[in-house]
């Protein structure tokens, strides 16, 4: 039986009193890309942040290719499992800038590689991160984590502020990064059309509770 | 008057203003008039017993150690008010100890290393209570605005700790803005003396009948003392807050609603 990409044993996790996760068992497919679809406040971010370890579970175990993610190096685990939020989160200065933050000491080629893997040209290095529209923002951010050269890639409702010709975009993208330079997706949404379009397998994350779909 | 004495009528007369406050909060009904009568009675109330315990300590023949003890005292009771005035800020006490301990330890070390006054006790405490009463809004300021600014901040923040970025260098634009902040108030003060307002110090020793120009030598030195003790004072706060604001494997704990 191959390794999950992520297992959640008897996962926990509470914040102020509220149980956001209860008891999760779940093993994620360490290939395709993986939909964890709910409703809102069903804990399914909470999933995605625990995999990159933004949160630590209150009870359970979270486990990356078979290791505990509390036992791996938060940094070193980080820029494995590469994560895109919800909303673009541009850093002050140009693309380039951004980038950099990402990998620094990068050079213009490295750059432009992971600008032209979110289908961004490489004349953008030189744009303003602020000017970007959404739909180039969010890329310009699957660019920064991309530059990294993450194992995974952890997509966190990542066209929720987009249009629709934009979203068709990142699901594409989504999908290129499986399909051609194989890396795995674990995607977070709450709209079935979306996860129809592009989920390879899905979970069904409701109350604090998960089910393969 | 001549030796800057006010007497007991001169305090009477100038509480002509305080009923003016009163008068004006009842005018415009702002309920404030007990308030204000109760804040001039306990100022009053808390000077008389300063001055007088001021006035065995600034003796010639006092103990230095009892001027020290006092200075110790000044900083335990700067600590409890910055708790009471950030009960959202955790560990505020003890942040606040170790920084108002330091910044005032540093300036004082300067003020009587250097020979600027004699470390005497007629010195020690005026000038301390100086330091240490002027650094307790810095870090009020400077605490709260840290925590406003990485829960303003927050999906940023997170953006870089995902990218693999330590917590100092995820955190450090906001905490440098939070620092700014609790610093520009205190560079204004700076800037402005003078020109729009003349401090207490100067006015103190003017009204006393000192030579103006020695005065304003006084409060000079008074005020780069001030300026230096509140940026020590909100840099140690705001780096040891941050500390405390991250957890050990780098994530940003929740935050706290702040007023700041």
């Amino acid at each position: 039986m191959p390794v999950p990409l992520f297992s959640f044993e008897q996962v926990v996790l509470e914040a102020e009193g509220t149980r956001i996760l209860d008891g999760v068992d779940a093993d994620l497919p360490d290939g395709g890309v993986t939909c964890l679809v709910g409703p809102s406040g069903s804990g399914k971010s909470s999933m995605l942040r625990l995999c990159n370890r933004l949160e630590a579970p209150t009870a359970g175990i979270v486990r990356f290719r078979g290791d505990d993610v509390a036992d791996l190096d938060p940094q070193q685990h980080r820029r494995r499992v590469g994560m895109v939020f919800q909303r673009p989160t541009p850093f002050p200065g140009t693309v380039r800038d951004n980038l950099l933050v990402a990998r620094p000491g990068a050079d213009d080629e490295v750059l432009a590689a992971a600008l032209e893997r979110a289908a961004l040209p490489a004349r953008f290095l030189d744009r303003v991160a602020d000017d970007l529209s959404g739909g180039e923002a969010q890329r310009m951010c699957l660019a920064r984590t991309l530059v990294t050269e993450p194992e995974v890639l952890l997509m966190d409702e990542p066209t929720s502020a987009l249009d629709a010709v934009a979203t068709d975009e990142l699901e594409c993208l989504a999908r290129e990064a499986v399909d051609h330079h194989g890396i795995p997706v674990v995607w977070v949404s709450h709209d079935l059309a979306q996860v129809a379009r592009i989920a390879d397998t899905r979970f069904l994350v409701d109350e604090g509770r998960v089910r393969r779909g | 008057m001549g030796d800057g004495a006010i007497g007991w009528g001169g305090l009477v007369a100038s509480m002509l203003l305080v009923l003016v406050a009163v008068g004006l909060s009842a005018w415009r009904r702002l309920g404030l008039e007990r308030t204000i009568l109760w804040a001039c009675g306990r100022a009053m109330a808390q000077l008389l017993l300063v001055g007088y315990a001021l006035a065995a300590l600034v003796e010639d023949d006092a103990p230095v150690p009892l001027a020290w003890a006092w200075v110790a005292g000044m900083v335990v009771f700067a600590a409890v008010t910055v708790r009471r005035r950030t009960p959202e800020v955790p560990a505020a006490f003890r942040l606040a100890l170790v920084a108002t301990g330091s910044s005032a330890a540093l300036s004082l070390a300067v003020v009587f290393g250097f020979g600027v006054y004699d470390a005497v006790p007629r010195a020690i405490v005026p000038i301390a209570g100086m330091m240490v009463g002027n650094s307790i809004s810095g870090t009020v300021t400077a605490s709260r605005r840290v925590i406003a600014e990485l829960s303003d901040h927050r999906a940023e923040v997170e953006a870089r700790l995902a990218l693999g970025l330590p917590w100092p260098e995820a955190s450090r634009r906001f905490v440098r803005a939070a620092l700014r902040t609790a610093l520009m108030s205190q560079v204004e003060s700076t800037k402005a003396v003078g020109l729009v307002f003349l401090p207490g110090a100067m006015t103190g020793l003017i009204l006393a009948g000192a030579d103006p120009v020695d005065a304003v030598l006084v409060q000079a030195a008074v005020m780069f003392l001030i300026l230096g003790c509140v940026a020590t004072n909100a840099t140690i706060v705001g780096l040891g807050l941050t500390r405390r604001l991250f957890t050990a494997d780098h994530r940003l704990v929740r935050l706290p609603r702040t007023t700041a």
